[in-house]
Order: structure tokens, then sequence, then C-alpha cells
């Protein structure tokens, strides 16, 4: 066990600024405002920095650099970018325990997972695009004997980027390792609640990178993130958040005719099937700890397996189970690396959680653990906990259909495996899902049914690199996670050249 | 307009207060209640028109503030109404219960027009009462 030092506090391995500014051409540049906003850490609910509060004056500024810088980026050879992409990976690993700390005392998440996940899946991420785009290659189509189509891969040029907070430097990575590979540069909006981990990275990795290629913009959506995505000087815009705001972005973007990628999170199901109770073995523990994964990352994860379906004649064993796991999470400072569960990542955030709790139990699901705020003590005391939340219902509840983003999971059962595919099916999201069988065709007929870009199968909550990322329905538009994603980071340029000396003969 | 005649939306007093001051920055307001994920569920304000509406949109109902009382400093006096969507996909699964806008400390993200205020429009929900739900009907 080890409990890290908070930022700030005597021994602290990672320290933050006390101020951050811009990112703008490869230097800080303070606010044309003069105005910046309090940062406050979920842990404790205290400020420990203050951020630029950017708008659009800023915004201007960081895509005057980034155009500044785009033409020369694009035309590095591909060797160029990737190896700047492995040295980024390389000072990262180098810097791990650091911005893991740095990571959860801004997000509230525990360092554990900042630790083993965060940090390592980003690092992994820019090695990955780093090896995808030099493998990518062009292709020819012989039309006939003298005329030849060429396809050549080309940046876009300038793109923009919007950030969430419930992984802050991961989601980052996600859109800026393809982006930088694929030679475009950009404009990037963290999230307001999460502003400064991405520039506690900035001061390790920021040299590495040609000035004006990767610019950061802080502050409040509609002083600083509305202006970049309605920009008519941005080629593509990229945005991880909710279904409202993905309408304004790719309202913005028809008016610009910009192509846009939108993640926009689910209600993902997590089905367990009869046969994974024939026996209490390795797998069965196994399936309870996915059972167990709503509270990772406190829930705020766009695929939290937050309805789980459990078919009927194992229900009452499995769940019993599955609650037993559920009350052994251990609760606490995030930066205890035994703590499981850490602070959700801001007060808003914490009352929606409480109001959902609310109307789910006025909609008669039974809470049958956890249901409230954690009351911490310490300087704990004023940060934003809750305890993981088992709710029992049906699934035309609100809480089966709305994505809460807390450690709460609503739990139903299914008679046989057309209820399930319905139930898990009747939702407007397809994110994620989880399926649980000892039968692979059970498990792989319930993957192809059900209607979501990733299927978890006898798993959940991975991450790797080359597993294409995405929604259907109204969970978004496009593919992160994959070499796939550099299309949507890519225009597609056709040479289309006659090696024939001989006229047509129509004019 | 949701198809009926009840009352769906109403507005806490500390909400009606924050609407009041935004208006006089941003001018007419409108509401347009989120889903998914990070931010979902919770109802983003923006300046009226700002959000096209269509087809794919249901009318909840409209908030009626009044910008007051007229004595206080800065206040206008004058009663105005800001309405309410939602897509209509998502009132399938929320027709039977009855929003409140409140609000709440906190940093919402999304492009709604009073986070920068360093407070976040949260909804608070209650089921329909059973005259309410068939009257919906």
């Amino acid at each position: 066990m080890t409990v890290y030092a908070a930022p700030g506090q005597p021994g602290a391995i990672a320290e933050y600024r006390s101020r951050y500014d811009h990112w703008i051409g490869g230097e800080y540049v303070p606010p044309s405002s003069g105005q910046y906003f309090e940062n406050p850490s979920p842990v404790t609910g205290q400020t420990f920095t203050e951020v630029a509060r950017g708008n659009a004056d800023d915004i201007e500024a960081a895509l005057d650099a980034a155009h500044g810088a785009a033409p020369a980026w694009g035309r590095t050879s591909v060797t160029e970018r990737a190896n700047v992409l492995n040295k980024i990976a390389d000072r990262m690993e180098a810097n791990l325990e650091k911005i893991a700390v740095a990571e959860s005392w801004e997000n509230g998440k525990p360092v554990r997972e900042t630790l083993a996940a965060d940090i390592p899946l980003a690092i992994d991420h820019f090695r990955y695009f780093a090896g995808a785009i030099r493998a990518q290659e062009g292709s020819i189509s012989e039309i006939d004997e003298d005329t030849i189509a060429y396809h050549f891969h080309e940046p876009l040029g300038v793109v923009g980027q919007i950030i969430p907070w419930n992984f802050p430097i991961l989601m980052a990575t996600w859109k800026l390792a393809p982006a930088l590979a694929a030679g475009n540069a950009v404009v990037l909006k963290p999230a307001e609640q999460t502003p400064a981990s991405i520039l506690f990275l900035i001061d390790i990795i920021g040299d590495l990178l040609p000035p004006g290629v990767l610019n950061i913009v802080n502050g409040f959506g509609v002083e600083a993130g509305k202006p970049l995505a309605s920009s008519s000087r941005i080629r593509k815009i990229a945005f991880t958040g909710e279904t409202t705001t993905g309408r304004r972005i790719m309202q913005y973007a028809s008016q610009n005719i910009i192509p846009v990628t939108l993640e926009l999170g689910g209600k993902s199901p997590n089905i367990f099937f009869s046969d994974v109770a024939s026996a209490r073995d390795d797998y069965y523990d196994k399936a309870l700890e996915g059972f167990t994964m709503f509270a990772l990352n406190q829930g705020e994860v766009c695929t939290c397996p937050s309805r789980a379906l459990i078919q009927a004649d194992i229900y009452d064993q499995f769940l019993g189970d599955a609650l037993e796991r559920t009350k052994a999470v251990k609760q606490g400072n995030p930066l205890d690396t035994d703590t499981m569960i850490g602070a959700q990542a801001s007060n808003d955030q914490l009352e929606k959680i409480l109001s959902y709790i609310d109307i789910g139990k006025a909609e008669g699901a039974k809470v049958l653990t956890g249901g409230g705020r954690a009351e911490m003590e310490g300087d704990l005391a004023g940060g934003y906990y809750v305890t993981p939340t088992v709710f029992e219902g049906k699934n035309s509840m609100r809480i089966f259909q709305e994505e809460i983003f807390g450690p709460v999971v609503s739990v139903t059962e299914f008679a046989d495996f057309d209820d399930a595919m319905k139930i898990a099916n009747d939702t407007l999201y397809g994110l994620g899902a989880g399926v649980w069988s000892r039968q692979g065709e059970v498990a792989y007929r319930a993957g192809r049914t059900i209607e979501a870009g990733r299927v978890w199968t006898n798993c959940y909550h991975a991450y790797p690199a080359a597993a294409a990322f995405g929604g259907y329905k109204g969970s978004g538009v496009g593919r992160e996670n994959h070499k796939m994603m550099l299309d949507h980071y890519q225009q597609t340029k056709n040479l289309l050249v006659s090696y024939s000396g001989q006229k047509l003969g129509f004019f | 307009m949701a198809d009926d005649a009840i009352s769906r939306v109403a507005v806490t007093d500390a909400a009606a207060g924050l609407l009041a001051r935004l208006r006089r920055q941003h001018g007419d307001l409108m509401f347009h209640q989120s889903g998914g994920c990070c931010d979902g569920s919770s109802p983003m304000c923006y300046p009226d028109g700002d959000f096209l509406l269509g087809d794919a949109d249901v009318h909840l109902g409209d908030l009626v503030v009044t910008d007051g009382p007229a004595d206080e400093p800065g206040a206008t006096g004058e009663t105005f109404t800001v309405p309410v969507w939602m897509s209509r996909s998502q009132f399938e699964y929320w027709k039977h219960t009855h929003l409140t806008i409140d609000v709440v400390p906190g940093r919402g993200a999304g492009f709604s027009v009073e986070a920068p205020e360093g407070v976040r429009f949260l909804i608070r929900s209650r089921l329909l009462t059973d005259a309410e739900w068939a009257a919906a009907r």
C-alpha cells in the first residue's frame, strides 16, 4: 500500500503550477481577457490551481498558430512524425507515476487506475499510432493499360478537438495521437472540470512537438468551446460528451461543411446468462468482477455497464454474490493505492447522481445497496463521494434509460435469449455492452444481435489500442482507438494519370 | 408540443432568479434537455434560437419567470417565458415524469450559458400523479 502525498503537500511527487495560461504556438500565453478560473480537486473540494479563461480571441490566436504550423507539419515524413509520437510515449513512461498522481488529484479517480490503466493506455496509444502511420500505404487502381488512379493520404490541416473530463489525458490522447500521426495541427479545448492535467502533461512533453502543432485553450464551453466548434478555420471537429451539445456541434459543422466525429455516451447492458453460475470457479469470480465494473472510475465512463441483465434462474443467487462483491469495494482517498473508488469529478456531477437516485426510488426501484452520498472524514469531507449503488427495477424506468455517469447500476432479470436481446436493445444508445456466457455460440449470437459498437465478451472495460471503439444509434459517429481513426483525420487525394500519348478523339 | 395539456415543467426560485440575470446578458433563452455521456441528463440553456429545433424535438412547456422585484438593482420587472425542449426519442422514456429545473454550485461543460457563473442547472424529477397521467393520455 502506498498513499501518495497530494500535490502541494510535503513529499508530493507531482506539483501543479499555481496558474496555467493557454498553450499556444509552443509557449504559455496569458488569456486575452486577463481572467482565470479556479480549479478545485474533487478529492477535497479545495482549489489547487487557476486556469486561463479562454474566449473567441484566444481561440483565434490558437488557430493562427495552428495554421502557421500545419503546412510544414503536414509535409514531414511519416517517419519523423512517428518518431515524435514515440518520444512522447517514452517521456510519458519515464514520468508515469507523477502524471498518474496529477490526474488522480484533478479528476478524483483512484491512483491505482491512473497508474495501471489511464496513463499506460495513453502511452501505448501514441506508440500504436506511430506504428499505424508508418505502416499505412496509399493505393493504386489500374483503370486500363495506360491509366492509373493513385490514392494518397493527406492531412486535413487544422482540426478542433473538445475533450471530456472523465479521462482527461487518455481521452485527449485518443484524439491527439491519430490527428498528429496523420499530420494535422490541433486546437484542443479540455473540459472545464479538468483543465490542468493536460497542461501538466504539456510541461513534460511540450518541447517534443514543433510550436503550433498542438495548441490548448481552456475555458467554458459557451465562451471557448463554441467559437472553436463553430469556426470556419477548422477542417474537422471531434467531440466527446452529451447529445444536445453533440447536435450543436453537428449544426456548426453543417454550416462549415466539415466532418465530425462524436462520442456521446450510452446505457450499456451487461448480460449474464444462466451458465455463468454453473460452477464456482475462476470464471464465476471473473463474471462477478464484470458486474462490479459499474463502479470503475466512479461510473464516469461512457460505457459504464449501468444495466445488469441477469437470467431469471440464477438471478437471486448471482445478484446476492454480486452485492457482496459490490459491498467490498473500498472507497477512500484516491491517492491511496488500495482505494478502488474515489470522488465524482465535480459537485454538479454529485448532485446529478443524487437526483437520479431520488427519481429511481420514486419510480419504485429498490435500493439493494448504497443509495446516497458517502460521508468522508478529515480532508476528504469536502469532496464528492457516492457509495456504489445497486438498484433493482424495470428497463422502462429512467434509471435504466439515462446515463447517470455515477457508480449506479440498475438490475433486472430476463427469461431467455430473446428477452435479453429485447431489453438490451431497448435504449436510445449503442456504445458498449457486456455478454457473459461459457457457451461460445450463445455469446457470439448475443454479440451480433446487440446494437452497440463494442460488445465485451467475457470481459469488460478493456480499452486496448487496435480494438475499434464507437457508437451505434444515439451514441455517436466514428470509431476511435483503431487505425481506421486515421481516415477521420485524412483527406484522400486521387491523381488520375494517363500515360497514353493518344488523344481521345472527342474534339 | 407534447400532445397534452398538463404542466410538465417548473422552475425553482433560485433557478428563476438565475434565468432573469442570464436573460439580461444573453436575451431570450431556451432549454434543451440533454442525454448521454458526461454532462448528459443536464438541461442546456442557450440563447433562444441558438439550437436548431426540428421534428425530432418535443416542446415540454414554457417556464414563466419574472425579473424582479422591480426595485431590485438591475431587475427589469418584466415577465418572460423560457421554452423547454427535449428530443422526441428521449421524451418517450421521460414522459411519465414532471421536471423541475433547479440550480446547484458546479461546473458543467457543454455550451450552456450559466457555466461561467460557477453554477449548473439541474433537473429534479417527480412522477406524474395518476390524475396528470390520465390527462396526459
